[in-house]
């Protein structure tokens, strides 16, 4: 339940910086600690946390997720705007310091909007419905003939008006309404939620103004740069700084001690230069000579750490799912594939390499840092530097990017551990080879998959085996199979009406820090499933699309509770948040209808389909691809269709399915880093490429108008991207890509170009495919 | 010691002429919309222009670009086309990439006041966004060069 009540007067000063007017304060479940005081207060209206109206009228929004490019500040304001029929030109945005009253802050997991889209509009509506009860009470009217409109309360019936400003300090002496029975605006009378408004971050972006984590300055600052141990778990045995200390710039050098293993959020440790300017500290680093204990994870090596794994899946696992009998059917099916797939470590290799500045005076610290997870950061910081989480303070600048890098808190500790031991201001900014080689990878995997079907065509058997190292492993020292949480992201979740299945987790030691990237465990696991129907496809010579419309059999709901699968659901209610069977094949038949699927290409073009459910989300995307005879690929176009409940902000989410696109495509071309002797190898963006703008394609994105409760934007459109490739670069040329990155010198033409691809034609035996345009608008 | 000239203001620098002058422009200037994103002339992110072209500010010494005209993002102008396109277009997403781009790009309408696509997507693919903004980027490239004669300058 939501607690509201009223801060006092102090407390909302304190919290808001307002200066007069109402204040609201809301507790959200998880907000333990900060039941907000009731007492009446003149002045500001601040009904609780995430708002204020002032005597002038301004609106102070408080947003306490972190922004990375998902638009997360324009998004709440929109829904708080509307729901407080505010005028968007008189609305500020705040971004809120780590602190458990905001509730959840880890901006992680694509989750912001189901677990704020509800909160934040009875936290603006309360405040409403308080401006509506002092224009009554001024009027002496009765609140039914009260509107609020566009920050103003308008008497219906005599056409008088009071300004939100006016009212403010009246409205904050009245109670504040039980959330249970407030009325949340009609949709008929949003003017932003679902209208493309342009991201309240936008004119600082484009003039250079926006402060991402390396951007605070102030006086007195010093810069640091790390030399860290370039295998996980090695220590500084020995160092000498003689030579780096005459660099110019460079003021002092010191060892920040190793972390225990495994290292969590804490540094891994290592000899760090401060100096007046970051080149001067990095140009120090390069003058260290420092002899490590580089510790048993120096055998780590790609290669071999393969071949581990690929013993592993071809061996039972313990099984994490399991109905009816996968063996007989599977030894009896006519028909079999069997498919092995490999995805290597990939780094987050966000934009803006991780920095903080950490400011420690009077014994209190100040971190300001690109980080998704305030509180969390001030919880490690508070730990590890025996301080009293009152005396951390954490204020998140703008992020450049965020991708589940910034979740994790090690660079944080390591700006704070400098600037408590030194007792000044330190800026700490990683280079980009030190955010390639000390990263938290998203794992490795091996997978294989065994299918069956009979001789129809139709599957009745399917083996799932996953082998990868738990993420776990990176916070505690057991080294166990992955949680249900993991492999519930693609696995366990497998969508398909098979009647004999199993799925199995394999063991597979650490070696690394591990941490889940964009597009979470799906990343990996969607690769596999959605490559290897659309094997079973071409094994039964079926339309892969057809095949998977079959395959769904829906529409239908999905209780895996019932089958006995622990499944968590991302956290969330499997009643508000069903597995629904229906929604992954609406996708599908939305992108079939949308994407021309069927239609005759060029030869060696392909068209490849991949749907996926992920972060509660449904995504199909259909990829064209050309393949020139020396294997070179070109993408002339993608569908996207995301299916994403309620949409608040559909230009965000269109370009974050833009986003996606681009994200999965550098993923299955060039993602992933290799370690040999422990280390990383690829070290910066010349050996570690991303996508450009060269291989970007034209991009349809369709988004499911629905009015189902919102589910995640940020992670769902990735996963689907590098099967689909991969199952057009099949249907180009009649090979599968089964290992990632595309070897792109596999897909030479050494064979005469096959004919293109064949129409979708009628559809087979029991597969109602709707025609184009008979898709009946969910909104 | 070698003097800048940023944004039209002398800045004289007290460090190693072997420093980059994108360290000299964040760190000793202060001027922090050029970013860092690689070190290595691979990413855009410090895209600037230096005598009227883009560099990236990461492989220019001090000691080269001396007596030249530095304009940084911060020196485009409040109300550059490209800036305006950017915005009717809202590019950005997590931003950070942006002020290399919007420098990319302006260098590019400088030169070629009304490029072809391809010229377009040749010209930024040096330059990195992890947002995948590129679609975004081109077409607001386009309208910027639409905006009329004169108009990128």
């Amino acid at each position: 339940m939501i607690h509201v009540a009223k801060l006092s007067r102090r407390e909302a000063l304190k919290v808001l910086g307002a200066s007069t007017g109402l204040v609201l304060g809301v507790a959200w479940p998880s907000a333990d600690a900060a039941e907000p005081s009731a007492g009446a207060d003149a002045g500001v209206l601040a009904p609780n946390l995430y708002l204020t109206v002032d005597t002038a009228g301004t609106v102070t929004l408080t947003v306490a997720r972190s922004e990375m490019g998902q638009g997360i500040r324009t998004t709440f304001a929109m829904i708080m705007a509307d729901e407080l029929a505010a005028s968007w030109p008189r609305v500020l945005i705040r971004q809120a310091d780590g602190d458990p009253k905001y509730g959840d802050q880890d901006t992680d997991g694509s989750r912001s909007m189901r677990l704020f889209d509800k909160p934040l509009r009875i936290a603006a509506a309360s405040a409403r419905q308080m401006l509506v009860a002092a224009a009554a009470q001024a009027w002496r009217a009765s609140i039914a003939d009260c509107r609020a409109v566009d920050h103003e309360v308008i008497h219906m019936p005599t056409g008088r008006v009071l300004g939100f400003g006016q009212l403010a300090k009246a409205a904050s002496a009245l109670p504040i309404p039980n959330p249970d029975k407030l009325r949340l605006q009609d949709r008929s009378s949003w003017r932003y939620v679902g209208h493309m408004i342009p991201s309240v971050d936008l004119p600082g972006m484009v003039r250079g103004k926006t402060l991402y984590g390396a951007d605070v300055t102030v006086p007195g600052l010093k810069f640091a740069s790390i030399e860290r141990c370039p295998v996980y778990g090695g220590k500084v045995k020995s160092f000498d700084s003689n030579a780096a200390t005459e660099v110019r710039g460079v003021e002092r050098v010191i060892e920040i001690p190793a972390s225990p293993f495994p290292t969590g959020h804490l540094p891994l440790g290592g000899v760090a230069i401060i100096a007046s300017n970051s080149w001067a500290a990095t140009e120090g680093r390069r003058k260290l000579r420092i002899e490590w204990d580089l510790g048993p994870n120096v055998t780590h090596d790609s290669g071999a750490y393969k071949a581990e794994l690929e013993a592993t899946v071809r061996r039972p696992g313990r099984i994490i799912r399991s109905q009816g009998n996968f063996d007989a059917a599977f030894s009896g099916s006519a028909i079999k594939v069997t498919s092995e797939y490999y995805v290597p470590y990939q780094p987050h290799a966000t934009m803006e390499p991780p920095s903080a500045v950490a400011i420690f005076e009077d014994g209190k610290l100040l971190i300001l840092a690109p980080t998704q997870s305030p509180q969390g950061a001030r919880l490690a910081v508070s730990q590890y530097l025996g301080l009293k989480d009152t005396d951390v303070t954490v204020r998140p600048t703008f992020l450049g990017n965020g991708f589940g890098r910034k979740a994790f808190h090690d660079f944080i500790c390591e700006a704070a551990w400098l600037a408590k031991t030194l007792g000044g201001k330190i800026k700490l900014v990683w280079t980009r080879e030190d955010d390639l080689c000390h990263g938290y990878y998203n794992p490795i995997s091996v997978q294989r998959l065994d299918g069956g079907m009979d001789k129809n065509g139709a599957a009745i058997a399917w083996r799932h085996r996953v082998v990868f190292p738990s993420l776990n492993t990176t916070f505690k020292p057991d080294q166990s199979l992955p949680d249900a949480s993991q492999y519930g992201q693609g696995v366990t979740d497998m969508p398909y009406a098979i009647p004999n299945l199993r799925c199995e987790v394999g063991l597979a030691l650490p070696h690394v820090r591990l941490g889940a990237g964009r597009g979470g465990l799906s990343l990996e696991h969607a690769f596999a499933v959605c490559s290897f129907i659309d094997e079973m496809a071409a094994a039964a010579g079926k339309d892969p699309a057809n095949f998977l419309y079959t395959a769904f059999a829906g529409p239908r709901k999905i209780d895996l509770k019932a089958i006995g699968v622990d499944y968590p659901n991302y956290g969330a209610s499997i009643d508000d948040y069903p597995l629904d069977v229906g929604r992954l094949q609406n996708v599908l038949q939305f992108v079939m209808d949308r994407s021309g699927w069927g239609e005759p290409l060029l030869p060696r073009q392909g068209r490849g389909v991949a749907v996926h459910r992920s972060f509660l989300s449904y995504a199909a995307v259909v990829i064209v691809v050309t393949v020139a005879a020396d294997g070179t690929i070109s993408i002339p176009r993608v569908d996207l269709v995301i299916d994403c409940g309620q949409v608040v902000n559909p230009d965000r989410v269109r370009a974050l399915m833009e986003d996606s696109v681009i994200y999965g495509l550098g993923f299955a071309l060039y993602g992933g880093v290799t370690f040999r002797n422990g280390a990383v190898e690829q070290t910066n963006f010349d050996t570690y490429q991303l996508a450009r703008a060269d291989i970007t394609p034209e991009m349809h994105i369709h988004i499911v108008p629905s009015l189902q409760p919102a589910s995640g934007a940020g992670d769902p459109g990735v996963p689907v991207i590098a099967p689909a490739l991969c199952n057009a670069i099949a249907a180009a040329t009649g090979k599968r890509i089964r290992t990632l990155p595309i070897d792109t010198s596999l897909l030479k033409d050494d064979r005469p170009a096959p004919a293109p691809q064949p129409a979708a034609g009628p559809a087979g035996p029991g597969i109602p495919l709707t025609p184009a345009g008979s898709l009946p608008p969910k909104g | 010691m070698p003097a800048l000239l940023i944004n039209g203001k002398e800045h004289s620098i007290d460090a190693d002429p072997n420093m980059p002058v994108l360290w000299a422009i964040r760190d000793i200037v202060g001027l922090t919309g050029t970013k860092y994103g690689c070190g290595i002339g691979a990413c855009g992110a410090c895209t600037i222009h230096l005598g009227g072209k883009a560099v990236r500010a990461c492989r220019v010494t001090l000691a080269e670009a001396g007596g030249q005209e530095i304009t940084t993002i911060e020196g485009l102008g409040e109300n550059h086309p490209v800036q305006r396109a950017w915005e009717a277009h809202n590019v950005p997403a997590c931003g950070f990439c942006q002020p290399g781009q919007i420098m990319q790009a302006a260098a590019l309408l400088k030169q070629h006041p009304d490029p072809e696509d391809q010229d377009i997507v040749q010209a930024m693919s040096g330059n990195l966004c992890r947002c995948g903004t590129y679609q975004r980027i081109v077409a607001a490239i386009r309208t910027a060069a639409g905006a009329g004669p004169g108009a990128a300058r």
